[in-house]
Order: C-alpha cells, then sequence, then structure tokens
C-alpha cells in the first residue's frame, strides 16, 4: 500500500506545486484533469483504494489550494470559462462535506468585498441548485455513528443551518437570493426530504442507515425559528408519503423522536402548526409522547398551560393527537384533569390573563369532545369537584367575560361529566366567543382515530338520509308556495311591522301624586305599567309637584319590583329615579345614598343606587341644562349650605376656576358651547360624602370588604365618575382628598374590577382637581398614589388595569409637566 | 329573506285643518280637469272639505249637515255631483261643476244609525242608491234622481240579522241584475237579489257587527271588519253563495273601515287602534302597518292612482303612497 499512498501524496504534492507556481494555461489544465480521475465518474478513474485515500486525506487541502489561487487573471488562462468550469468540477462532484466546509470557510476568510468572495458565493449557489446539500447530509447519514466525528458532525450543523446568517453578514447587500431564509429554509426542507427518500430506499435494501443528523438539523433549523419554512415543506409531503407506507412511518417516527431535547419543543410546535389535522400528526409523530420525556412535557404541559400561543386547530390537532391512541388517552384524561384544576383554581382567575384562561377554557372543552363517556365515569368526583369550584369562583367574580367562560365550561363540561343529573343552564348572550366554545365542544367526526371510525361514522351516516329527506321536502314546499304567488305581486315587500303591538286601554294618570297612587296601591297592571311609563314626562314638566314628594317617589320607585312583563322596565325605572334625582337632587340623594349602606336591600337595588347618583349626577353637571328647562331655575329650597346664599361669589370663585382649570373638551370650538352654572356644584357633597362613609363596615347582609366585592367595585367606579363630573366645583378639591384615601385604603384589593374603580378614580382626582390645588393639598396623596400606580403599571395580571395605571401615570406627567414652568422661576 | 325589513313606511303628506274628527274620505278624480284629484273629506263638525292634493290646501268647504257628522261622500262619474251623507237624517246632492257648491237635491233618511250609503251608476243619467231604510234592519233602495224608493230589503223575520252596518251595491258583469252586499250587526254579511228582493245568501264571518266590507267584484272575493279582532275574507261561487274563505288575525280589536285598492292589488284596514294595516289582497299578507294617528281611524280611501288617504279622530289626514300601481 505504501507506494501507492505516496503515489497519490506526489501527484498531489505535483499539482499543487505546479498551480502555485505555473502561469502557463495548458499545463495547469492538464494537471486539474489528471487529478480529476480520484474523482471517478470518468472512464480510466483511479483506484478506488485511491480515490478514497484523495477523498480522505488530500481533498479539502487541494481545494484549499485551489481557492487560493481564483483570480480573474488566473481563470483567464484558458478561454471561454474552461478553467472555471474545471475549477468549479471538484467542488460539486467531489466529497461534498469537505467541498461545503471548504466553501463555507472561504467565504468566511475572504476579505468583504471581492471577486474571490463573490465567485464563492456564486458557487455555494450552484453547489445548492445542484442538490449537493443532499449529498452533505446523505453522507452523515450513511456513516455508522461512531465516536470519530461529532466534531465534524457539530461544524456541519451549525455551517448547514447557519449559511443564511453567514452568507448575509459576509455580502450584506450583495446577496443572492438563494441564501435568503425565506428561500434556502424550503430548499432544506426538500433537500432533507430527499435524503430521507435515499434513507427509505436503503433501508428498503437492507443497508442501515441513521437518520439523526437530519433530525439534528431539524431541530436546530427549529430552534432558529425557521419551522414554518421547513416544515411547511416537509410536512405536507410526509402526510402523502407515510399514508400507505410503514417504513417511511417507521422513518418518520424515528426523525422526531432522534431530535434533541433542547430543539424538541420548537419542532413539535412546528409540526402541530403544520399539520393539518390529529389523524395525520398521529401519523408522522407516532407514540413519541410516550417514548420521550421532554415530547411528553411539551405536549401535555407546556403547550397548554405555559403557553397560550397555539391556535384554535392547532389545540384540535395537539388534543385530538392525545386522543388517538389508546397509550395516548391516559395522558389526555390526565392533561383534562390538571386543565379543569387550573381552571377552576381561584388564585389563576385572578392573576392569569384573561386571553389564557379562555384558552384553557378551550382546551377543557376540547378535551371532553374527545373523551368518551365511559372515561369520564372513571375520574367523575375528581372532574366534577375542581369543575364545581371552579364554577363557584368564575360566577362570584366581577368581570363578565370571566363569569361568561365559567357559565359555558359550566354547561358544556356538567352536560358531559355529569350526565345523569340535571342539566346546568345558564342565561349569556350569545356572541362570536360562545358560538366557537360551543362548536369546538361538539365531537368532530373526522378528530376520531381509525380505531373508532366505525361507530363514529355509523351516526353520521344514519342522519344523512334525515336531512336528505327534509332536503328533498323543502323544495316541495316551495314550488307549492310559489305556485300559488306566482303570478304576480311578489315584489311587495313587506315593511317593518314591529311598532304593531297591542294597545292599552286605560288611562295613564295626569299627575305625579296620581303616578304614586297608581305605582303603590294600584292592582291594575295596566295603570301601573301606564303611569310608570307616564312618570318621567310627568316629573320634568311638574318639577314643583314633584318636589313635594320627591323622596316618596324615590323610595317607590326604589322598592318597585317588575310584577307584570314590562318591555324595558329596567331602563324606564332608571330614568324615572334619575328624572326624580335630578329634580330635587339635595334631598333624593340624601335619601338614596342613605339607602345605599341600610340593610335588607339587594345587591341589584343597591347597585341601581349607584347608577342613577351617577347618571344624575352627570344630568345635573350638563352644561346648558338650564337653558333646555328654564323652569327649573326656581331656587331650590334652603336645604343645602351652599345653594341659598348670595350667588355673585360662586360665579366669581367658578369664574376663576374655570379660567385656571385645563378644558378637555377641544371639539366644541366652533359652536359656542352652552355656558352656566354647573348645577352639581351645589349637591356634589350629598351624592359624594355619605358613599364613603361605611364602606369598612359590614352589615348583616351586605359587605362590601368581603363577598360583595361587584358592588365596591361598582361604589369605586361611581365615586370617580361623581369625582369627574364635579369638574369646576369648589367641592371638587376636599372630594379628591377624600377619594385618594379611600383608593389608598383599598389599594391592594385582589378583584381586578374593583382595582379598575380605583384606578379610574384615581385619574378622575387628576382630571377634576385644579393643579395648583393638587400639589398645595394634595402632595402626599399624590407620592404614595404616584408609586402605587408604577407598580400596577408593571405588574398587574389584568390588562385593563395596567392600561388604566399607565393613563393615570400620563395624566401626573402631564401635571408635572404644567407645573414645572410655574414653579421654576 | 336575510334582508332586514324596510323600516315603517311614512306619510307622503298631512292634511290638517279639517278641525275635527275626520269621518269620510273620498278621492274625486280631477273633475275640473286637474292634473291631481281632489280629496273630500268629511267631518263630525258637518263640514266637507275639499282638498287640492297638488297644493295641499283647502279649496272648498261645504256645510249642509247642520253640525252633524258627515259619514258618507261619494261622487257621480257622470259630471260633478257629490253625494254626502250625514247624521242630521239627510243625504245632499251637491253640484260642484265650475267652483260651484250649492246643494241640489236632498234625500230624507229614516235612519239613524251609522250605516253608509253605496250607489250604482250604470246607466247614464239614472243611477242607484242604497241606504238603510225605515225599520231598522231594513235597506232602501232608491232611484235617482227622481228619489222613487225602488223597494225596500227586509230579511226574514226569524233571521234578526240586526241592523245593517255597511252597504255595497254591485253589478256582476255577466248579468243585469243588481246586488247588494250588506254587513250587519249580528256580524253576517249578506247577498241580496235587489230585483227579486230575496237574500241569495247569508254567512256569519264576525261575532261582532260588521263595520266595513269592500267587494272585488272581478274575483268575486270580498273582505269585510268588525269590532272583532279578525279581519274575514270570503267568496261568492257560481251559485250565488257566500262562503268564509279565512279570517286573518289583528293585534287590536276594531276596524272601522276597509278598502281595496282599485287595482285590487292591496288592501287598507282602518283600526281603532289608530293604525292602518296594509295588507296583499289575494294572499292577506301583512305589508305594512302604518302608526301615524294618535286617535281612531275612521276612513280610507284609495285614489285610482294607488294613493291612499287615511282620516282620523286625531283630525289629521294623511296621505300615503305605497306600492306603486303598475
Amino acid at each position: 500500500m505504501d507506494p501507492e499512498v505516496s503515489a497519490v501524496r506526489l501527484t498531489v504534492w505535483e499539482a499543487v506545486h505546479i498551480l502555485s507556481s505555473s502561469e502557463d494555461g495548458g499545463r495547469i489544465f492538464c494537471t486539474l484533469g489528471s487529478l480529476k480521475r480520484y474523482l471517478g465518474e470518468t472512464e480510466n478513474s483511479a483506484l478506488p483504494e485511491e480515490q478514497e485515500e484523495f477523498a480522505r486525506i488530500h481533498f479539502s487541502t487541494f481545494l484549499r489550494c485551489l481557492v487560493g489561487k481564483l483570480s480573474p487573471d488566473w481563470l483567464e488562462l484558458l478561454p471561454d470559462g474552461q478553467m472555471e468550469e474545471l475549477w468549479a468540477s471538484f467542488f460539486l462532484e467531489g466529497p461534498a462535506d469537505q467541498a461545503f466546509l471548504v466553501l463555507m470557510e472561504s467565504i468566511e476568510g475572504a476579505a468583504s468585498p471581492s471577486f474571490r468572495l463573490m465567485k464563492m458565493a456564486r458557487l455555494l449557489a450552484r453547489f445548492l441548485s445542484v442538490g449537493r446539500m443532499a449529498a452533505v447530509m446523505e453522507g452523515q447519514c450513511r456513516q455508522q455513528a461512531g465516536p470519530a466525528f461529532p466534531l465534524l458532525q457539530e461544524t456541519l450543523l451549525t455551517k448547514v443551518v447557519g449559511l443564511p446568517d453567514l452568507l448575509g453578514n459576509r455580502l450584506q447587500q450583495e446577496n443572492l437570493a438563494t441564501f435568503f431564509p425565506q428561500n434556502y429554509f424550503p430548499l432544506l426542507g426538500e433537500e432533507v426530504l430527499r435524503v430521507l427518500q435515499v434513507v427509505v430506499d436503503s433501508l428498503r435494501g437492507g443497508l442501515d442507515c441513521s437518520v439523526s443528523f437530519l433530525s439534528q438539523v431539524l431541530g436546530k433549523a427549529c430552534i432558529h425559528g425557521r419551522q414554518k419554512e421547513v416544515l411547511g415543506v416537509l410536512v405536507p409531503r410526509l402526510t402523502v408519503l407515510t399514508q400507505g407506507s410503514c417504513l417511511w412511518q417507521r422513518v418518520c417516527w424515528c426523525l422526531v423522536e432522534r431530535v434533541p431535547d433542547w430543539a424538541m419543543e420548537a419542532v413539535l410546535k412546528g409540526f402541530v402548526e403544520a399539520a393539518p389535522g390529529p389523524e395525520v400528526l398521529s401519523r408522522l409523530l407516532g407514540n413519541l409522547v410516550t417514548k420521550s420525556k421532554k415530547a411528553q412535557f411539551v405536549m401535555t404541559r407546556k403547550l397548554l398551560f405555559l403557553q397560550y400561543s397555539c391556535t384554535m386547530p392547532m389545540l384540535q390537532s395537539l388534543l385530538g393527537y392525545l386522543a388517538m391512541d389508546s397509550q395516548r388517552r391516559s395522558l389526555l384524561m390526565q392533561a383534562l384533569k390538571e386543565l379543569l384544576e387550573t381552571w377552576g383554581s381561584s388564585s389563576a382567575i385572578r392573576h392569569v390573563p384573561l386571553v389564557q384562561q379562555c384558552y384553557v377554557s378551550k382546551a377543557i372543552l376540547i378535551c371532553l369532545a374527545h373523551l368518551g363517556e365511559a372515561e369520564l365515569r372513571d375520574s367523575q368526583d375528581e372532574l366534577l369537584a375542581s369543575l364545581m369550584e371552579g364554577v363557584k369562583s368564575r360566577l362570584d367574580s366581577s368581570l363578565p367575560p370571566v363569569r361568561r367562560l365559567g357559565m359555558i365550561v359550566a354547561e358544556v363540561a356538567s352536560a358531559r361529566i355529569h350526565p345523569e343529573g340535571p342539566p346546568l343552564k345558564f342565561q349569556y348572550e350569545e356572541d362570536e366567543l360562545t358560538r366557537e366554545m360551543l362548536a369546538l365542544a361538539m365531537p368532530q367526526p373526522t378528530a376520531d382515530g381509525p380505531s373508532e371510525a366505525g361507530p363514529s361514522f355509523a351516526p353520521v351516516s344514519g342522519e344523512t338520509p334525515d336531512r336528505e329527506t327534509v332536503d328533498r321536502s323543502g323544495p316541495q314546499v316551495g314550488p307549492e308556495g310559489s305556485d300559488s304567488e306566482l303570478d304576480s305581486d311578489d315584489e311587495f315587500v313587506p315593511y317593518d311591522m314591529s311598532v304593531d303591538r297591542e294597545q292599552r286601554s286605560s288611562k295613564a294618570p295626569s299627575y305625579v301624586r296620581g303616578c304614586l297612587e297608581a305605582l303603590t296601591g294600584s292592582e291594575d297592571w295596566e295603570r301601573w305599567e301606564a303611569a310608570l311609563r307616564a312618570l318621567e314626562g310627568l316629573i320634568f314638566r311638574s318639577p314643583a309637584a314633584t318636589q313635594e314628594v320627591s323622596v316618596e317617589l324615590a323610595k317607590v320607585l326604589l322598592h318597585l319590583e317588575e310584577k307584570t312583563a314590562v318591555a324595558g322596565f329596567e331602563g324606564l325605572r332608571q330614568r324615572t329615579l334619575v328624572a326624580v334625582t335630578v329634580t330635587d337632587p339635595a334631598r333624593v340623594a340624601e335619601y338614596l345614598t342613605a339607602q345605599f349602606y341600610a340593610l335588607n336591600y339587594s345587591l341589584r337595588q343597591r347597585m341601581d343606587i349607584l347608577d342613577v347618583l351617577t347618571l344624575a349626577a352627570q344630568e345635573l353637571s350638563r352644561p346648558g341644562r338650564l337653558g333646555k328647562a328654564p323652569q327649573r331655575g326656581s331656587p331650590d329650597p334652603g336645604s343645602q349650605p351652599g345653594g341659598a346664599v348670595v350667588p355673585a361669589w360662586r360665579a366669581v370663585v367658578e369664574e376663576r376656576v374655570r379660567r385656571k382649570t385645563r378644558r378637555f373638551s377641544k371639539g366644541s370650538v366652533g359652536r359656542a358651547p352652552a355656558v352656566g352654572p354647573n348645577e352639581f356644584n351645589s349637591v356634589a357633597g350629598y351624592f359624594f360624602f355619605p358613599l364613603l362613609q361605611h364602606f369598612d363596615r359590614p352589615l348583616v347582609t351586605f359587605d362590601l370588604l368581603g363577598g360583595d366585592q361587584l358592588v365596591l367595585g361598582r361604589l369605586a367606579h361611581t365615586l370617580g365618575a361623581l369625582m369627574y363630573l364635579a369638574v369646576n366645583t369648589t367641592v371638587a378639591v376636599p372630594m379628591g382628598k377624600a377619594l385618594l384615601e379611600f383608593v389608598w385604603a383599598l389599594r391592594f384589593h385582589g378583584d381586578a374590577y374593583v382595582r379598575r374603580g380605583l384606578l379610574s378614580a384615581v385619574s378622575a382626582v387628576l382630571l377634576s382637581v385644579p393643579a395648583e390645588r393638587l400639589l398645595a393639598d394634595l402632595l402626599d396623596e399624590l407620592l404614595e398614589a404616584r408609586s402605587w400606580l408604577g407598580d400596577v403599571a408593571e405588574k398587574d395580571p389584568d390588562e385593563d388595569c395596567r392600561l388604566l395605571a399607565v393613563k393615570a401615570l400620563l395624566l401626573l406627567e402631564k401635571l408635572r409637566d404644567k407645573l414645572l414652568p410655574l414653579s421654576s422661576p | 329573506m336575510a334582508a332586514p325589513p324596510l323600516p315603517p313606511p311614512d306619510p307622503q303628506f298631512v292634511l290638517r285643518g279639517a278641525q275635527s274628527a275626520v269621518h269620510a274620505l273620498h278621492f274625486c278624480e280631477g273633475a275640473q280637469g286637474q292634473g291631481r284629484p281632489l280629496l273630500l273629506s268629511g267631518s263630525l263638525r258637518g263640514l266637507v272639505h275639499i282638498w287640492s292634493l297638488q297644493t295641499r290646501r283647502v279649496v272648498a268647504t261645504l256645510d249642509g249637515h247642520g253640525g252633524q257628522c258627515v259619514t258618507w261622500l261619494q261622487t257621480l262619474p257622470q259630471g260633478p255631483q257629490l253625494l254626502s251623507q250625514g247624521r242630521d237624517l239627510k243625504l245632499c246632492v251637491w253640484d260642484l261643476a265650475e267652483g260651484r257648491n250649492a246643494v241640489v237635491d236632498s234625500v230624507l233618511l229614516e235612519s239613524v244609525g251609522f250605516c253608509r250609503g253605496s250607489v250604482l251608476a250604470g246607466g247614464l243619467q239614472r243611477w242607484m242608491l242604497a241606504v238603510p231604510g225605515r225599520g231598522s234592519d231594513e235597506v232602501q233602495i232608491l232611484e235617482m234622481p227622481s228619489k222613487t224608493s225602488v223597494c225596500s230589503l227586509k230579511p226574514e223575520a226569524q233571521a234578526r240579522p240586526g241592523m245593517p252596518m255597511c252597504l255595497q251595491l254591485w253589478q256582476a258583469d255577466s248579468s243585469p241584475r243588481p246586488l247588494l252586499l250588506a254587513g250587519y250587526e249580528d256580524g253576517s254579511v249578506a247577498l241580496w237579489d235587489v230585483s227579486s228582493r230575496k237574500v241569495c245568501s247569508r254567512v256569519a264571518c264576525h261575532t261582532e257587527p260588521v263595520m266595513g266590507l269592500d267587494f272585488d267584484s272581478q274575483e268575486a272575493r270580498g273582505v269585510s271588519g268588525s269590532a272583532e279582532k279578525t279581519l274575514a275574507v270570503w267568496s261568492l261561487d257560481e251559485q250565488q253563495a257566500l262562503q268564509v274563505r279565512g279570517t286573518h288575525v289583528l293585534t287590536n280589536p276594531g276596524i272601522a273601515d276597509v278598502k281595496i285598492r282599485p287595482d285590487r292589488r292591496i288592501l287598507a284596514a282602518a283600526g281603532w287602534d289608530h293604525r292602518v294595516r296594509v295588507f296583499h289582497w289575494r294572499t292577506m299578507k301583512p305589508l305594512a302597518v302604518l302608526a301615524f294617528h294618535s286617535a281612531t281611524v275612521h276612513c280610507v280611501a284609495f285614489a285610482a292612482d294607488g294613493l291612499l288617504a287615511t282620516g282620523s279622530g286625531d283630525q289629521r289626514i294623511s296621505v300615503w303612497s305605497l306600492y306603486p300601481c303598475t
């Protein structure tokens, strides 16, 4: 062997020498031609041993030498680009892995914008386009995995996956389209597929192969965030190929199994995303989750609990995949239990973003759709326990979306888990989300595994004839109907006839007192309803008469129950109460606020009180109100502290306040704004302070700081609104101070709705209290509030809370900007 | 189907100034050669107003009923002659030609009821008039303008239909015999053969008095409304027998007047519930509910061009243009 070895060595050495010294094109051409026979594929190729030796020992050295010679002059030693062609052929025909490494190396090493760099880049593009990348990877698959190559494999891996980055960095603006990641990675996918084809072929031929390099390439590409490009090519093809071939399936499973743990998540997520459905996913992944701990973790925990980025089809594929095989079904059951537990945990409800709660709820519904009755019955108690706890804490929540989620999941889940029990039924409004969720809860016929295809298809096929007969009977009716209407007049489109309602016969009372009697004593329900409908108008028409009985009226209205089905009863009652309050603000507000903390009211009534106070305050503070109802200008009874005294100074103060208060409405510049004293000014105190008095004193039936957090949240919002409406009033400063104290006391409340109310109250204080007074009287409170706001803006789990806190902070900033020029001189 | 229904229609215009409840309406087809027809209205205070639909103003006011309610207005095809029936027990014939407005003749009535008369003006100079008669259940047939009483139609003793409430004279195309449809107090509708003074057929359509009826002689189908909640559609077969074809239930009880549009495509019913309901005449499909008036609608009238006028106790006349005639 020795003499032959040295013969190859000698030839190569000589060739290198000639290359480096000669300027004679013919001679170089001959030398290169003689070396070419070591690459094989020519008629007078060298002995296999010689070829092997050349490839193993001398090839990369020689290639480096070729790279070193590359220059415009050298290439022109022979005409017609023969030299270049020959030069390139060594890279394209020689052992692919070495050629690839040398190419990459020389590109890395070349001076940035240079002839050589461009030449090498073009050559690399050609290398890719003739499918040599498959050869690179194929080489790695054929090698029996041994301890000798990990370093080489590692380098290759980095270079194969990092190629677009490297080329992009080197070529900058000159980069070729082939090397753009969006082009390169699909190509890589194609190449992987070709290698897989080779692997399958050689397995059929009895040769052993390993796909672990491919798995690594896949894993690394996915880690680089290129799942879409690579798997977008790979998965559809694999879907087709694995359809009828066990061997392909095995190879595919192997490919996924060998993915290193660090890349498993990225690869699996890519697969779940790219697979069109659970069957395909099951075919491609096999029982991966039972074999790989990491895969199990990703599929059953990470994608379900730790992330919520999967789309609904992905989630359905994922859970459908778990449901398809008996070995995996236990995992699905486990997942459902854990999902329900998470769903039901009251701390999760408070601290998890709504989007994720929605995601978990949907996952539960999908799980339920996949699980059979028997399986559910086995763990009925456990599931029911966590479900019921979740329903309870969700229905307690003051956020409507959370409650809604609770209702939907409770309805669906209880029907599935406990089918023999009485069905739960909630009233909620249908919208996009509810429809989507209810659709998820329907078991999908296609989602069933092949093992269950029989029973699941049977009912479907049983249903179709029915539907057909229905369809057939439909058109039958059609022609009949249209026959009789055939000749004409069908163009007569009916108008909306919703106004055509039954007429009320009884007469409405014409006086406020009459209404009062009708509402209290009357057993004639038509009269009762007519009185209720007429009352608001009567109140506005006769304020004097209303003031005589205002408190009684408020009392009656507050206790009014809907005894007959009156359309829009709540709205009617509320509007009428508002009208009463507006007509006689001081006394009615006093009464209502006192009732808010009284015994024996329902939560509904208490919240009504708050709503009415807000709406009445809004009406009172509306500028130009007096112009609309001039008769209301009659002096108020002297029961109010500031009301009956000389209005001259008030006008002066208000003018001053107005001058120094920032106006937020910019829209009404064009037309003259309606002016007039803010009527709310004199009575704001009656609305505001009594509400603050007793919030921390629990009653037997009413505990604001305990279970009745919904009302507390509403109270906070109401106080904020009242504060906001008290803009430009003299009482705004003490109100702001009291409100900030209230906020401070409750700032760590656990309920998001309450916190939202507090945050909007802070904003209202900042908007309504004049800046100078804020700085003078409320400085400490403001500083405290500011640090709290900063905290909330960063850490609060509720998105709206964060947003509100940021808004309040912005207001504070503006305030500071406004004050700084004042204080600096 | 999925398209939302059209919003309820609004009146094309409203005529105010009758100054009392409007009880009778009639379109007079441009007798004075004007482009648009005139609208005649009769009021509770006994005045007949003539409205120009061009200017939408009162052209003339006729006072001939001594302050008693005018219940029925009708013009004759030959020349501008107007009949007005009032509750002062007088039926006046007015000459409106060339701006005149004088009573040229009057017929004394003998019934104090609300029943409106009916005319059949086939011949050129002679025409037939049906009015409630002396006896409480009689209908009197007069030949005009001679005012000779032709006959008095009195139901058989055992029938006891009560007072006649509404009348309609008509003549089938095929035969020259005049026929009379009469709605009675007991809710039945009877077909009289005037020449033989016999009831051809009688059918109980309602359980309350029939307040208004209209008949489509081409399709031999008619409709009646009563004090109750239903409209009844009935038809006449070759043997001159009336048959109830169907009833249409309304939201509120009480129909004061029913009219089929001259092109026989839609039907309007004036309701005591202040609304006018419009139906497709052939299918009785509800088409619209005209909610404009604030008091009982007493009368409806269609013009030849399809315009619909409704008169109400709220002293207003509203004019609507729905589903244009083809």
